[in-house]
Order: structure tokens, then C-alpha cells, then sequence
């Protein structure tokens, strides 16, 4: 009998063994694919990286402006475009959870998140790119906007259904009409969880390649027309990864040291900041 | 306190009152124009997968599903190898990657889920989803692909480093993150009742575990690992740099693991900007199309599941 | 001379087929205080909701009939406009988080966009909050947000938030349910207080508070307004079997 229960025992001790082991073997690769970014890529930044355009192939040198700002004006565009179509949509579904609408509506929310970002840069193309007779950032802004629309609205509808209706019925029991009610206190009231979601919508589109592979293409040259080609951080560390030459290659590391810092402090400020501005119910 | 009301005050809140009326209708009128955008934009991308890739659904038939052949020179398109590439890495992504997403899962919902440990564990968790997946196909460029090759150098295959393989390991990491945070979720839902019952009949801690909370927890697991799936499906760039991007089928197991291949994927990214006629790229779309179908039914019965498990 | 401020005709109220409220007439005067009273369900929030067009906001509620706020019918007027004429109090206190004090006594205006100088602010803020028995508490931490006030705090702010619109009448649904009895006793007291400029009409489901603080009593009983009358008469000498069967405990 007391066999048994130390032999049930041990087993239970093995198994959290087992588990433990497993669930902290994860941070391995994450601290090994880091490590290596930075190491590879921190000694690539210096201002003339920063500041110019990538050279020629045979010369040294050379930086990432062009995709630097690239990526800024089409995330910006994108964002632009999709926090406000991704709120209303967002306050649509937690305001009327039982209509016909906002079922089918919803239904696409979640079929776009999970439509393969590869097959929204297909769309965009024939949407936008064949029309224009041209790659251009618009496009590429297009497609980061299609992706950030399913994270804004489902973060805005959770955020606000967690809201009380109480808030809502003293608002409108003192005559405030129902579109200032929306946006003066259950909006600003569902801030934090508003904020967080857009800024993480920001740090997924940011990394993102396959959308920009067929419609913002690429630029070597630094561009800020919304017709024309444009590059991208992303597509930087793609193309010049995979390309033959090392002072390319040297180029997409420091382009990866970036984009991950950049990515790393957003989240980081995400979680901080929604800690911080949380409106206390 | 309170004279008689001011007419003048009292017309000039009847008049604002008024126009706030106007307001809030057009306010409304805008939710719900914004909603529907979401339906047009599905419906936009359904509309134009079909409608380009018409040209080769007519020509080729379902036949395309199974043809082994992918020669655009010779204007011949199959869909068999990509459908094995992506079914490969997939599921060798995912074999790989269940055992660590279910003991995360288990370590954060169960035995450890307040602390600053867990919040440690739990925070990388979320960093390994946020990393772009360019960087780690670039890290495994040039990191794992050497290190797979001396391996397949010491087993005895081909040392082509780059590969189905080397893609699978890669995506392997990618998607822990999902199956485990809803398995986190799901773990701590389980109702404490229902433990402390086994508990009080003397079990371990593992017999609780395999007993009560698994059990309990299954299919919102498994809907944890669909969503896994849908998200190995339709990753692109860290495959794209890793797999090496043959249409060739293998010739046999070891090749098709070992080996280089495609995915359906990795084929669009590759070959789209060089599709020259008409029935090249439309054949490289319909393959877009069944991967947006694969894709999309696979999640959504995934979260099918777990509305069904959240409300009961 | 009496003048009446409130008048329901044959007012009814239903959520989709469901009719809650039915056919109920009633004429209020103004500076009395109204208590109503009944068993859950009986329909008396459903009819509060009705005067200020509250009732309606919500999905499949409808109404039928009219109620008169100083002679014109509510349901002719724009929604929006009557509720900014008519105060309202509910049962959970529940002033907005994401404002002070300060700008919670005047949020109707502040969300509203209505400009007034900070001089007129000022004053509106002093007066409801000492109308509403909160300002000496408060006065120092106007501009701090009032998640650290009690519940009775909170719901004397809400009072107040709602005597700055200068309404006429006040609706108040259940406001001393969720506090506890020091909390009620300093809302009741205002109650006597609140009287002398407002009309106060005062749902509860404890009888006795209505027989403190009423001048006359409602009761409603499955939808129907089966007695109004001067509250003390109503509580010795009740006209109808079932709000004696409600007084003596027969049913709550």
C-alpha cells in the first residue's frame, strides 16, 4: 500500500519535471534567435545607417533610410485608415451583440484573421496595383490596413463590453445624446484596452512581408509617394537576407536589430501604459 | 432655487437637442456602414480569388488538386507537391510544437499560474508571437540551416540544409503561442470544485492533472491546436527562406522530409511577380484560393469550439 | 394653488409582447414627493423609465399613451431634450470614472459641449453640491476622480450631477437599495430637503421608506396602478384588498 502511493507520487513529481522542463525549454530558441539579432545586427546601426539609402551592389556601406521611412509612412496611412474603421466596427458589435449584422459581421472579423497575409497582398494587387498600372505604397498601406482591422475590433468590442451599462444609462438619463455618449465616456473610458489594441495591431503590420511582397514591391531609393513603389523593413530584411552578397546581408541585420527593438518597446509600452491609464471602474 | 425657467436658455437647449438628434442618427448610420465593410471586404476577397483564378478552375479541373507536375515553361500545373509541402511542415510544426504548447499550458494554468516567474514565462510566451516572422526565417538562414546540414551530414542524407525540416522546426517555434495561451485560459477555467473533489480522494497532482483537468479541458485544447494549424498553414516568409523552393515531388519519405520543397505559400511568394500569362498566374491564384479556403475553415472551427466551450 | 407638472394618460408600456405596464393614469403636483412602490416586477421601474423616455432605449420596449411634463405630451418632444429636463438617479451609484468630481456635477453640460464660463461652472458646482448635502465633504478634493468616495458619497454626487441641470423633476430608481443604512438615512434626509425646489418621484421596494419620505404613495401590482393616495391614508387605511395584502407582508 505505501509502495503505491510513493510510487504515485514519484510519478507526479516526474511529471512536473516533465513539464517544467518543457514549458522553460521554450525561452531557449527565443533567447538564442535575440541574442543573435542583436549581436549580429547592433554594430550595423550608426547615424550614416540611418540615414542613407542602401548601396550598389560591390560598394560598402550604404543604410536603411529608404525602408525606415517606408515602413513609417505606410503603417502610419494604414493606421490612419484602420483605428477608426476598427472602432466603429469595434463599437458596433459590443453595442448591438444581437442583431442579424453583427453576426455576419463578426463572422468576417474572424474569417479575416484568418485569411493568410499572402492571399490579402493576391487581393490588394488586382484591387489596387492592376488598376493603378503600378506598385505602389497605397497598396501596400491597403493590405497593413486589412490586417490590423480584425485586432482593433475585437480588442475595442471586448474592451467596451466589459463596461457597465450603468455608464451608459447615466450618461443618457442626463440628455446626452447617444453618439456623445459613445465617444465622451464609454470610449475614453475603455482607453486603455482601446490603446493596447491598436498599438499592437501596429506592432504585427510593422513586421509584416508577404502583404508588401506584390504591391508596395520595393524601392532601393527613398520615396514618399504614395504611387510609386516603396520599401519596407521587412522586405529590406528579405530581399537583402536571401541576396548573395554580405554587405547586404550586413544591411538586413541591422534592419532586423531595428525591427525587433521596435517591435520589443512597443509591446513593452503597450503593457506598460495600459497598467498606467486604466480607468478605475 | 429655481425660477421660472429662462425661455431664452430653454430654446436654445431644444435647438441643440434637435440637431443632436441629426447627429446621432448619422453616428449610428456609420457603426453600422463600418460593419458592413467587414462583410464587402470578405466577400471582395472571395469574389476576386475566384474570379482570377477562373481561367485555371476551367481549364484544369479539380484534376489540379492531385497533378504531381508543376512546369510553367511547359504551361503544366499541379498543386500535389505544394498541398505535400504544406501538409509536411504543418504537421511536423505541429507535432513539435503540441508537447511544448500543452506543458506551457499546464506549468502557467496549473501549477504556477500567479508569480513573477509565471508573468516571466507568460511575458515570452508573447514575445516569441510578436518576433516578425522574417527575422526568424532569417535567423534560420543563417543559423539553423548550417547546423541542420552537419546534422543531415552525420545521419547520412542529403546536406541540403535548407529544407522541409529545417521549415518545420522553425514554424514549430512560431506557433507555440497560440495552443498554449488559450490553453492557459482554458486550464484556469477549470472549476475548483471539481478538483478539490479528486484531491480529497487522495490523488497526485498528476492524477488530477490527467484525470480531471484534461479531460475537462479537450476539445478547447484541441481548438487551441487548430488555431495553431491555421496559423502554420498560412505562414509564408520564414518558410519561403527555408524550404528551399523545389516543385519537384520527393521520391520517397526521407526525401520529402529532408529534403527541399514548397509550400503553397512559399510558391505564391516566390513565383507571383514572375507569372507572365494568363494561365500562370491564374493557376497560382487558385492555389491562393485553397489556401484561403483551408485556412479559413480550420479556424473558424476552431473558434467554433471554443464559443461553445466559453458558454457552457 | 397646486399646478400639476406630471400627468400619465393611459400610459402603457410592453418589452416586445410582454405588456409590463398597463393603462395607468396619474397626476403628480409639482414640489410633492412620490414614492412607488410594489413587488419585483410589478411594473414601477418600467414606468419611472417611461417618463424620461429611458424605457425606450432599450431593444423591443415600446410604450402607448401619453405622459404630460407641465401640460405637453413627452412623446411628442424631442428625447434628448426631455431627458436633459428631467433628473434621474439609479439604483447603483454611478458617477463617470473617467471624470473629477468637479466635472461630474457638470457633466450634462460638459458632454454636451454646452460653454459656460468657469465662473458659472463654479457656482453650479457649489450650489448642487451643497443641494445635494456633499459639498463640505468634498470641496477640497473637487478635482480628484471620486472612486474614493463611499457609496452614499457616489450617490449624493449623482444627485447633484443631476440638480445641475436645473431640472424640475426628479426620477429616482431604487436609490438607497445598494447602501448601506447610514448611507440611506442621509439620502432620505436630503429627500425633505430636495423638496422645497423639486419634485422628487422616488421608486422603492422597501415600504417603509416610502411611508418616511412620501407625501404620496403609488402601488403597482402586476402592472397595474391599483392605488394613489395621501401617504399616510394609504398606509393606515388602505382603499384596495391587495395594498393592504402589501403593507401586511402578505406578498413583497
Amino acid at each position: 500500500m505505501e509502495l503505491n502511493i510513493r510510487l504515485r507520487n514519484t510519478k507526479s513529481a516526474i511529471f512536473k519535471g516533465i513539464i517544467v522542463f518543457f514549458a522553460f525549454l521554450i525561452t531557449v530558441p527565443l533567447i538564442v534567435v535575440l541574442g543573435y539579432i542583436i549581436k549580429q545586427g547592433i554594430f550595423q546601426v550608426n547615424w550614416h545607417f540611418l540615414t542613407s539609402v542602401p548601396a550598389p551592389v560591390g560598394e560598402t556601406g550604404g543604410g536603411i533610410i529608404n525602408a525606415l521611412v517606408g515602413s513609417f509612412i505606410m503603417v502610419m496611412v494604414a493606421a490612419v485608415v484602420a483605428i477608426p474603421v476598427g472602432m466603429a466596427a469595434g463599437i458596433y458589435l459590443s453595442e448591438n451583440p444581437r442583431s442579424k449584422l453583427a453576426y455576419y459581421s463578426g463572422l468576417c472579423v474572424d474569417i479575416l484573421q484568418g485569411v493568410p497575409s499572402i492571399v490579402v497582398g493576391i487581393v490588394v494587387y488586382f484591387w489596387i496595383v492592376k488598376p493603378l498600372g503600378t506598385f505602389s505604397s497605397l497598396s501596400g498601406s491597403a493590405a497593413l490596413a486589412i490586417m490590423m482591422l480584425p485586432i482593433v475590433i475585437r480588442s475595442t468590442e471586448q474592451t467596451l463590453k466589459m463596461l457597465p451599462d450603468s455608464l451608459k444609462e447615466a450618461a443618457l438619463s442626463l440628455g446626452v445624446p447617444y453618439h456623445r455618449v459613445i465617444l465622451k465616456v464609454i470610449v475614453p473610458c475603455g482607453f486603455a484596452g482601446i490603446l493596447s489594441g491598436i498599438m499592437l495591431s501596429i506592432a504585427r503590420v510593422i513586421g509584416e512581408t508577404a502583404p508588401l511582397l506584390f504591391t508596395a514591391f520595393g524601392n532601393p531609393y527613398l520615396s514618399y509617394s504614395l504611387t510609386k513603389p516603396m520599401e519596407s523593413l521587412p522586405h529590406l530584411i528579405f530581399t537583402y537576407a536571401t541576396s548573395p552578397y554580405d554587405d547586404w546581408h550586413n544591411l538586413a541585420w541591422g534592419a532586423s536589430f531595428i525591427l525587433l527593438m521596435f517591435v520589443l518597446v512597443l509591446n513593452i509600452f503597450t503593457k506598460v501604459l495600459t497598467r498606467k491609464w486604466k480607468v478605475q471602474l | 432655487m429655481y425660477k421660472k425657467t429662462n425661455k431664452f436658455v430653454e430654446n436654445k437647449r431644444l435647438k441643440l437637442s434637435n440637431s443632436q438628434l441629426k447627429w446621432e442618427t448619422i453616428f449610428r448610420r456609420i457603426l453600422i456602414a463600418m460593419s458592413i465593410l467587414l462583410v464587402i471586404i470578405i466577400l471582395g476577397v472571395l469574389a476576386t480569388l475566384i474570379v482570377e483564378s477562373m481561367p485555371s478552375i476551367k481549364s484544369l479541373g479539380i484534376g489540379f488538386l492531385w497533378g504531381k507536375v508543376w512546369d510553367p515553361v511547359s504551361n503544366i500545373y499541379g498543386a500535389y507537391p505544394f498541398l505535400v509541402g504544406t501538409l509536411l511542415t504543418s504537421f511536423i510544426a505541429l507535432i513539435i510544437s503540441v508537447p511544448f504548447s500543452y506543458a506551457i499550458a499546464i506549468y502557467l494554468g496549473e501549477y504556477n499560474p500567479k508569480g513573477w516567474l509565471s508573468d516571466l514565462l507568460k511575458n515570452a510566451i508573447e514575445l516569441i508571437a510578436a518576433v516578425p516572422s522574417i527575422i526568424y526565417g532569417f535567423w534560420g538562414l543563417f543559423v539553423l540551416v548550417p547546423i541542420i546540414r552537419t546534422f543531415e551530414m552525420k545521419i547520412g542524407v542529403a546536406p541540403y540544409g535548407i529544407g522541409v525540416l529545417t521549415s518545420s522546426l522553425i514554424l514549430a517555434v512560431m506557433i507555440i503561442p497560440y495552443a498554449a495561451s488559450l490553453g492557459i485560459t482554458l486550464i484556469r477555467m477549470v472549476p475548483s470544485p471539481l478538483k478539490e473533489a479528486a484531491y480529497g480522494l487522495g490523488a497526485t497532482r498528476f492524477e488530477v492533472i490527467r484525470s480531471v483537468i484534461m479531460p475537462y479541458t479537450r476539445s478547447g485544447l484541441f481548438a487551441g491546436v487548430l488555431l495553431s494549424l491555421g496559423r502554420a498553414l498560412g505562414e509564408t516568409m520564414a518558410v519561403t527562406m527555408l524550404i528551399g523552393n523545389t516543385s519537384a515531388v520527393a521520391d520517397s519519405i526521407k526525401n520529402a522530409i529532408f529534403g527541399p520543397g514548397n509550400t503553397m505559400a512559399s510558391v505564391i511568394a516566390n513565383e507571383f511577380t514572375e507569372a507572365d500569362h494568363t494561365e500562370y498566374l491564374s493557376a497560382l491564384i487558385e492555389l491562393g484560393l485553397v489556401l484561403f479556403f483551408v485556412t479559413v475553415i480550420i479556424n473558424l472551427i476552431g473558434k467554433r469550439i471554443i464559443t461553445r466551450f466559453t458558454n457552457d | 394653488m397646486e399646478s400639476t407638472i406630471v400627468k400619465a394618460e393611459n400610459y402603457n408600456s410592453y418589452f416586445g409582447d410582454n405588456h409590463v405596464v398597463k393603462d395607468v393614469n396619474i397626476s403628480i403636483n409639482k414640489n410633492e414627493v412620490i414614492a412607488v412602490m410594489g413587488p419585483s416586477g410589478c411594473g414601477k421601474t418600467t414606468f419611472l423609465r417611461g417618463i424620461n423616455r429611458m424605457h425606450e432605449l432599450i431593444p423591443n420596449a415600446t410604450s402607448k399613451g401619453k405622459i404630460l411634463l407641465d401640460g405637453e405630451n413627452v412623446y411628442d418632444m424631442n428625447a434628448i431634450y426631455v431627458r436633459s429636463k428631467i433628473g434621474m438617479v439609479f439604483q447603483r451609484p454611478n458617477p463617470f470614472p473617467n471624470l473629477s468630481i468637479y466635472e461630474n456635477v457638470v457633466a450634462g453640460y460638459l458632454l454636451n459641449g454646452i460653454k459656460i464660463s468657469k465662473a458659472d461652472k463654479d457656482v453650479i458646482v457649489e450650489k448642487s453640491l451643497t443641494s445635494a448635502a456633499l459639498w463640505k465633504e468634498v470641496k477640497d478634493s473637487l478635482h480628484k476622480k471620486g472612486t474614493f468616495l463611499s457609496g452614499g458619497q457616489q450617490q449624493r454626487l449623482c444627485i447633484a450631477r443631476a440638480i445641475a441641470m436645473q431640472p424640475e423633476l426628479i426620477l429616482f430608481d431604487e436609490p438607497t437599495s445598494a447602501l448601506d443604512p447610514i448611507s440611506t438615512s442621509s439620502v432620505e434626509a436630503l429627500f425633505h430637503e430636495l423638496k422645497a425646489n423639486y419634485t422628487l418621484i422616488i421608486v422603492t421596494h422597501n415600504m417603509q421608506q416610502a411611508a418616511r419620505v412620501s407625501d404620496r404613495t403609488a402601488f403597482f401590482y402586476m402592472g397595474e396602478l391599483v392605488e394613489f393616495d395621501d401617504t399616510k391614508q394609504m398606509f393606515t387605511n388602505p382603499a384596495d384588498q391587495r395594498t393592504q395584502n402589501y403593507i401586511t407582508g402578505r406578498f413583497s
